[in-house]
């Protein structure tokens, strides 16, 4: 396949970007869309040119760095994939494809198209954890019996990975998928009850001091999330945030 | 040749640690709050490590090169982690759990060592359920449990495919919390570049803040490394693209003796390549092999058929297919370790009946699983003469609550369903079981630097088992390190804050910008992936699942040639304060090309097979055991530790002689 790529350049978190067009030839349908920015980055540093910069590292779906918007869609045109799982025989020969940093606030641009998503850390150092020594002297494990269905539920929340996608996708670059995953797995089990009130209310109130908007019901983070995070956990969590400041 | 001092507690094998803890020296709180720690890398080793020294007070800084720790590469393990619970009550045991890493590592690791990771391997369940770690549970309400390669009893414990990703968000919510506390400052997007060494201790690391580019002075009163594997010295590996050799290659220059570098785990369960554009091999976890049966076709004309396009492997009856493990190991079958699958798999597709167009696939085949699933799932909701669809159903979604992610991975990558037809699969180089050589302390060879998790040469020797580099992360982290670093920390209480603008710093800090300097001012013709692929390319051929004399010292020169070229030939685009992703590749293949040299040094040197390295010359000949590893106690039952002296070819060996009291050495026999 021979593809015209247009790729979104900026020097520096300071620097103005704009729109570059590349031209790659000769990309197998096999390829991964990350393998395929591989080819072009060779080809540019054999021309004595600057390689694009952009986040990818596990390159099996699981470690939630790559983050690129292609053809206006988080991860690209595939659904349930990251962009390291996106292949090219999603695309044809003589395609265009617009290739751009996730865009929100709270994710400013580093460089090209890696973006500092740290906003993500602090929001889980809130209250992102549950209260407990690691001295290898917790109670014995089966101790806390916990109905498949909840640890199911709480596994399916667990299994964010952090990406972003869910923030770039959204209209008002909410974060309440990344975070409602959060609340969510702790909510559903035992172990996490006994600072549920305020652990929600901290993470919610990191997440608005973050600049992250609000939920409005659209649903394209659910869409888009690479790992099919059910928009049930933002409802979950605003039930949590409501019956915590009810409570306290 | 000098003699290590491994530090082992004299005393019964059941209570060493034990003791050893209990007449450590311990440090006051008071004076916990003066000490600082630095961790570099922050996966399930470090991450864990970092939040428990933090935990009992101590200052902690991280480094990691990832925008996050929820990013280490302990985040793509898949099927498991091990404990002696012996929930299921299949015999199960401290001593059992023990014997079979001891035996499964192919009698090379430490006794002593091995014994304590199976003893604290219980405390991680308990540790992890405790904070939110959501393992499979059973319809009682109670932990699920699975088995794994190697072993007969049901101890490894699982969240779906995604044990890894669990296990560390539950590390990095751990240092979440002390993050919070202000007890560990985390540098994120940093690489380690130097360690620094003030009267042979050492006190410190220079770091690259790697968005702006600005070399960081950090001091600390112990250094702990815990930066992973260097699977990635075969360009194509299951590593993630980042992981590299740097931090635990740059301690070594700096007098920590580097281990068994030659032992490389060769996974079986690897999705095969496709093409030499590749950037990496996908690992699919060792769990499949539970309820998948591994063959390949027994005529050489169906081979052919299947590789043209004329049959696909479902046309094929039972009698058709060469189930070639069942067939040679018939107590283990499916389940034999990781390096008896990966080399039959490779003895297979030698042969000529590798089924995907480069001829180096063998099957993974679901269709009985399934079938079995869902006839046992008819049974138990009282269908009556189920249809073969309905019994599909039925069981396809048994296989999929199991396995389900990894199916859905198969199918992005390779653009088939296998729930309908086999998975295809080949080895893959996987995870590095040499490594920093550590006392039973995790002290290096230098005073006060630790190295814990993959980056030591671990306790597991030269092959582990599945679902055990999880266990010994954790268990380094949380639980070993946490003491041992204590007992030297409490002779560091007097010492006071240490200065960064000392001589030693400055030298240190000189190195690493010259060499950046180096790459960036070089200009020369090739990119820093053409000489990785390259290395690889030797590496994978000479120094890979079987290896020969012969071959091996062709790569030691190779390699060094190879090594030369690039300092001639490297070219690295753009500056020094900016986020350079091709500056840090150079940097860190550079490493990579000194350490491939050492691997097929240490590597020619052990002329035994044993474990995931298949010496040529050294096969058993007749017997039950023919064509299988040949060990040789008598001569190399000991940890080679190399001392840098300038060249690779250069490193001296010295030998940690394997003492085994507890366990009899034996012929490894799975069949």
């Amino acid at each position: 396949m021979n593809l015209t790529l247009k790729i979104w350049r900026q020097k520096g978190p300071k620097d103005k970007g704009s729109m570059v067009d590349y031209k790659v030839t000769e990309i197998s349908e096999h390829m991964s869309f990350l393998e395929m920015m591989d080819v072009l980055n060779e080809q540019l540093i054999n021309k004595g040119e600057e390689p694009v910069a952009f986040d990818h590292d596990c390159r099996e779906g699981i470690c939630g760095m790559c983050s690129m918007f292609i053809n206006g869609e988080a991860h690209g045109p595939d659904r349930g994939v990251t962009t390291c799982q996106l292949h090219m025989r999603m695309f044809k020969d003589g395609d265009t494809i617009t290739i751009e940093p996730f865009r929100a606030k709270a994710f400013p641009v580093i460089k090209d198209l890696v973006v500092d998503r740290s906003s993500f850390d602090r929001i889980q150092h809130a209250g992102g954890y549950i209260s407990v020594n690691t001295s290898g002297n917790t109670q014995d494990a089966n101790a806390i019996p916990i109905s498949k269905h909840a640890a199911d539920e709480a596994m399916d929340a667990a299994t964010c990975i952090g990406c972003g996608a869910c923030v770039a996708s959204c209209k008002n670059a909410s974060a309440m998928l990344f975070v409602g995953a959060k609340v969510s797995q702790y909510a559903l089990l035992p172990q996490g009850q006994v600072e549920a009130v305020d652990r929600v209310k901290n993470m919610v109130a990191q997440m608005d001091l973050e600049g992250f908007g609000n939920c409005t019901n659209t649903g394209a983070c659910e869409v888009e999330c690479p790992k099919g995070i059910s928009l049930e956990n933002i409802a979950r969590m605003n039930r949590e945030f409501l019956s915590a400041n009810v409570k306290s | 040749m000098s003699v290590l001092d491994s530090k082992v507690p004299k005393g019964p094998l059941k209570t060493k640690w034990t003791d050893y803890k209990n007449h450590i020296d311990l440090v006051n709180p008071a004076n916990k709050r003066n000490i600082d720690v630095i961790v570099v890398g922050t996966g399930l080793a470090g991450g864990s490590a970092a939040a428990t020294l933090a935990e009992l007070g101590y200052n902690v800084k991280t480094f990691c090169y990832q925008d996050s720790p929820r990013r280490a590469h302990s985040i793509a393990a898949q099927g498991g982690i091990n404990a002696a619970k012996n929930y299921q009550g299949d015999g199960d045991s401290t001593y059992r759990l023990f014997y079979d890493t001891v035996k499964g590592g192919d009698y090379r690791s430490r006794e002593a060592n091995v014994y304590r990771l199976a003893e604290v391997s219980a405390n991680i369940i308990d540790q992890c359920v405790a904070q939110g770690v959501p393992f499979a549970r059973d319809y009682g309400g109670l932990l699920d449990n699975r088995s794994f390669g190697g072993v007969l009893v049901s101890r490894t414990f699982y969240a779906k495919g995604q044990t890894g990703q669990q296990l560390l968000l539950g590390a990095y919510s751990a240092m979440n919390r002390q993050i919070a506390r202000g007890k560990i400052t985390p540098f994120n997007r940093h690489e380690m570049l130097d360690v620094v060494k003030v009267n042979g201790k050492a006190r410190g690391i220079i770091a690259r803040d790697l968005v702006t580019g600005e070399i960081e002075r950090h001091s600390a009163h112990a250094v702990v490394i815990a930066s992973g594997g260097y699977g990635n010295v075969y360009f194509l590996s299951t590593n993630a693209m980042g992981s590299n050799a740097t931090a635990a290659w740059k301690i070594h220059k700096k007098g920590a003796f580097f281990a068994n570098p030659c032992y490389t785990q060769i996974h079986p369960t690897c999705i095969p390549r496709s093409g030499d554009y590749q950037s990496k091999l996908t690992l699919m976890s060792e769990s499949l092999r539970n309820d998948g049966r591994i063959w390949v076709p027994k005529n050489i004309d169906d081979v052919m058929a299947i590789r043209e396009g004329k049959k696909k492997p479902t046309d094929l009856s039972e009698d058709e297919r060469d189930y070639y493990l069942e067939r040679r190991y018939p107590a283990f079958g499916n389940l034999v370790p990781r390096d008896v699958a990966s080399r039959a798999a490779k003895e297979r597709c030698d042969a000529g009946y590798g089924v995907n167009a480069t001829g180096e696939a063998v099957y993974l085949d679901f269709a009985s699983a399934i079938e079995r699933y869902g006839k046992e799932q008819a049974k138990i909701h009282n269908i009556e003469n189920a249809s073969k669809e309905k019994i599909y159903d039925l069981g396809k979604a048994i296989v999929e609550a199991k396995y389900g992610n990894l199916f859905q991975m198969y199918e992005k990558i390779v653009d088939q369903d296998p729930y309908k037809t086999p998975m295809m699969i080949y080895p893959a180089v996987h995870y590095t079981m040499g490594g920093v050589w550590v006392d039973y302390n995790l002290m290096t060879t230098v005073d006060g630097l630790y190295c814990i998790g993959e980056a030591n040469f671990s306790d597991h020797g030269a092959n582990r088992l599945g679902a055990s580099a999880l266990m010994q992360g954790l268990a380094d982290g949380y639980f070993v390190l946490p003491y041992t670093i204590g007992d030297y920390l409490s002779h560091e209480i007097r010492t006071g804050k240490i200065a960064t603008d000392t001589p030693e710093f400055d030298e240190a800090e000189k190195e690493v910008t010259d060499k950046i300097n180096f790459f960036l001012n070089n200009k020369g013709s090739h990119s820093v992936d053409y000489y990785h692929k390259k290395l690889g390319k030797i590496m994978w051929d000479k120094c890979g699942m079987s290896r020969n004399a012969a071959g091996l010292k062709e790569a030691m020169v190779e390699i060094k040639e190879l090594r030369e070229d690039f300092y001639k030939n490297v070219s690295v685009p753009g500056t020094a304060n900016e986020l350079n992703a091709e500056l840090e590749k150079a940097g860190r293949v550079a490493d990579f090309l000194e350490l491939g040299e050492l691997f097929a040094k240490d590597a020619l040197e052990r002329a035994e097979s044993c474990g995931g390295h298949f010496r040529e010359e050294s096969v058993e000949i007749g017997g039950e055991q023919e064509g299988e590893a040949k060990r040789n106690d008598a001569d190399f039952a000991f940890v080679s530790a190399w001392e840098y002296k300038g060249e690779p070819s250069a490193a001296v060996l010295h030998k940690e002689q394997l003492e085994f009291n507890e366990i009899e050495l034996k012929q490894r026999s799975y069949k």
